[in-house]
């Protein structure tokens, strides 16, 4: 089943091509990374996903819903994560977990419930009570991934969930997405790491506003006659003709 | 070029940093490499002039951060991690301002900035607000280099880059060097260690470490294997599961797993995952890296 349908997906600002004609499927439960240079049209591609950006042309639809039309259904049925912005900061760890409970329409005793068992998971319970602007860096992406998810979305949108945050709790944060992937939610991930791109099913790599490489990250490595996804990655970038961003 | 003797700082109830000393030498690339959170940041503003720490000196350039704080402020060139010029100026127009309010023109210092600007010249009318990610980079640290500074700082300026820019920008900082300025760099990326003469690695505010990318990989203690076989998924936690197996991480497409020589070897493990059903086993004696030593050192991140 696929949960990310794009066909000929088109976005052009005056007469710039931000996206030039992308498509593309994901997979149920697909880890799916998005790679790109700066520049390149990812947060775009991204955005219309999300139905937050209308299409020029071409059509897309996510969890089975189109962007063009259904864009409030998408939202209901997607969680979304940036490094930007994800929770409030002078709010508690819980009061961010029932906040986005609330948001996201679960009710009643159900919310105590998800706090709790997010609280569990995450190994959170003594910080219950923390404001989130205290936690450290790490922490907080991780409490704002399971968050993203605590509607039990189709899809998850992670828009370079781990810049800057150390080396263990990048790979615990990749732990969590391992998990949700298994219980069926679709992971789309953006990242400058080329190490993570390795833990992704498939890759796709944009470069100038299309999708020039599609594959899993060892036939790309086969293909491309590479060692790492970073060798890949300059390759297929390298190429871009746009001023480099 | 720099010496900090025993620095610290504390704000409310969190240690910042917390006894730091270090020396940097004329032209070196010295990096300061850990995640978000660990103190880069105050560490840079303390060596800049713009906040006091609590306890400790440094020196930039001979010139006492205290003392001689406008004759430092000269002297320094300081590109900060969240990008600070005039967004509705344009790249000209941020350049001349910042060679005005240092006395200078871009004429005079054109020579020193010449590669990289010439790179976002074709846009100069363009605002800066509307530059992408990597050209506000490049205009930044044009604007950091244009009265000719004796040391830069740069806090986390491959930050939100991608691989290629990234890589773009630590060539400009090696051709900076030739010229015979001193560098202080920051980075949570650990790949980009190795391309500094020094480096500190930080966390939770205090020094893990000081010294060559190679020595801080060569004095790794124990043994490294990089492990990899058909289904990786369940293959983490049944390498965790191995006595004599002390860490295993995920590394791109390997796991990189600590062990202990003495309680188990390469042919046993091998033989004890073919039995569990893997396919396709791969072990490996591999050296470690950077970001090997960093969590072996860090060991995990704590809470305060």
């Amino acid at each position: 089943m696929m949960t990310i349908k794009a066909t000929e997906l088109t976005k052009t600002f005056g007469n710039f091509t931000a996206v030039d004609h992308i498509t593309f499927a994901v997979q149920k439960g697909e880890i799916f990374g998005f790679l790109g240079a700066n520049g390149a049209g990812k947060t775009t591609a991204m955005r219309m996903l999300c139905g937050l950006s209308k299409p020029t042309s071409g059509e897309a639809t996510v969890a089975g819903f189109d962007v063009r039309t259904q864009s409030e259904q998408i939202k209901k049925n997607i969680g979304y994560m940036s490094q930007k912005f994800a929770l409030y900061e002078n709010l508690k760890v819980w009061e961010n977990i029932r906040l986005y409970a609330g948001i996201y329409g679960i009710k009643g005793k159900e919310i105590g419930k998800r706090i709790d068992m997010i609280l569990e998971q995450l190994g959170f319970e003594k910080e219950k009570n923390t404001l989130v602007k205290e936690l450290p860096l790490g922490w907080k992406q991780k409490l704002a991934f399971s968050v993203s998810i605590i509607h039990e979305p189709q899809i998850v949108f992670l828009d370079e969930p781990t810049g800057g945050v150390d080396p263990v709790t990048r790979r615990q944060f990749w732990e969590l997405i391992y998990q949700a992937a298994d219980r069926g939610i679709t992971a789309f991930v953006t990242t400058h790491y080329m190490d993570e791109a390795e833990y992704c099913n498939r890759v796709s790599i944009m470069v100038d506003g299309r999708i020039d490489a599609l594959d899993t990250p060892k036939n790309l490595k086969y293909q491309y006659n590479a060692n790492t996804m970073d060798e890949v990655f300059h390759m297929l970038a390298r190429k871009a003709k746009t001023a480099k961003s | 070029m720099l010496k900090a003797n025993n620095i610290s700082k504390k704000y409310k109830t969190v240690q910042a940093l917390s006894h730091i000393s270090f020396e940097v030498g004329e032209a070196e690339v010295f990096g300061i490499i850990g995640p978000d959170g660990a103190g880069k940041t105050t560490l840079f503003r303390i060596l800049t002039t713009l906040i006091l720490a609590d306890e400790g000196t440094a020196t930039v350039d001979g010139l006492d951060v205290v003392k001689d704080f406008r004759e430092i402020r000269n002297r320094v060139g300081y590109m900060p991690g969240r990008f600070s010029l005039y967004q509705d100026l344009s790249i000209e127009e941020n350049l001349n301002f910042f060679a005005k309010v240092f006395n200078t023109s871009v004429k005079e210092n054109y020579d020193l900035v010449k590669d990289i600007y010439q790179q976002i010249e074709p846009f100069k009318k363009r605002r800066a607000g509307a530059l992408s990610g990597g050209m506000k980079q490049k205009l930044a640290l044009c604007c950091a280099l244009i009265h000719r500074p004796t040391i830069l700082f740069l806090d986390e300026p491959t930050t939100g880059i991608d691989p290629v820019s990234r890589k773009e920008l630590w060539q400009m900082l090696r051709r900076l060097k030739e010229q015979g300025i001193t560098i202080i760099v920051s980075t949570p990326y650990m790949d980009e260690a190795s391309l500094c003469d020094r480096i500190a690695l930080i966390q939770d505010g205090v020094f893990l470490k000081i010294d060559t990318p190679d020595n801080i990989v060569a004095q790794f203690e124990g043994t490294l294997w990089g492990v990899s076989a058909d289904r990786m998924s369940s293959l983490l936690q049944d390498l965790r599961k191995e006595p004599g197996v002390l860490t295993a991480f995920t590394f791109g497409d390997t796991y990189h797993v600590k062990v202990d020589p003495m309680k188990i070897k390469k042919k046993e493990l091998a033989t004890k995952l073919e039995e569990k059903g893997y396919q396709e086993v791969e072990i490996k004696e591999i050296a470690a890296g950077i970001e090997d030593c960093f969590m072996e050192l860090g060991v995990n991140t704590k809470m305060n």
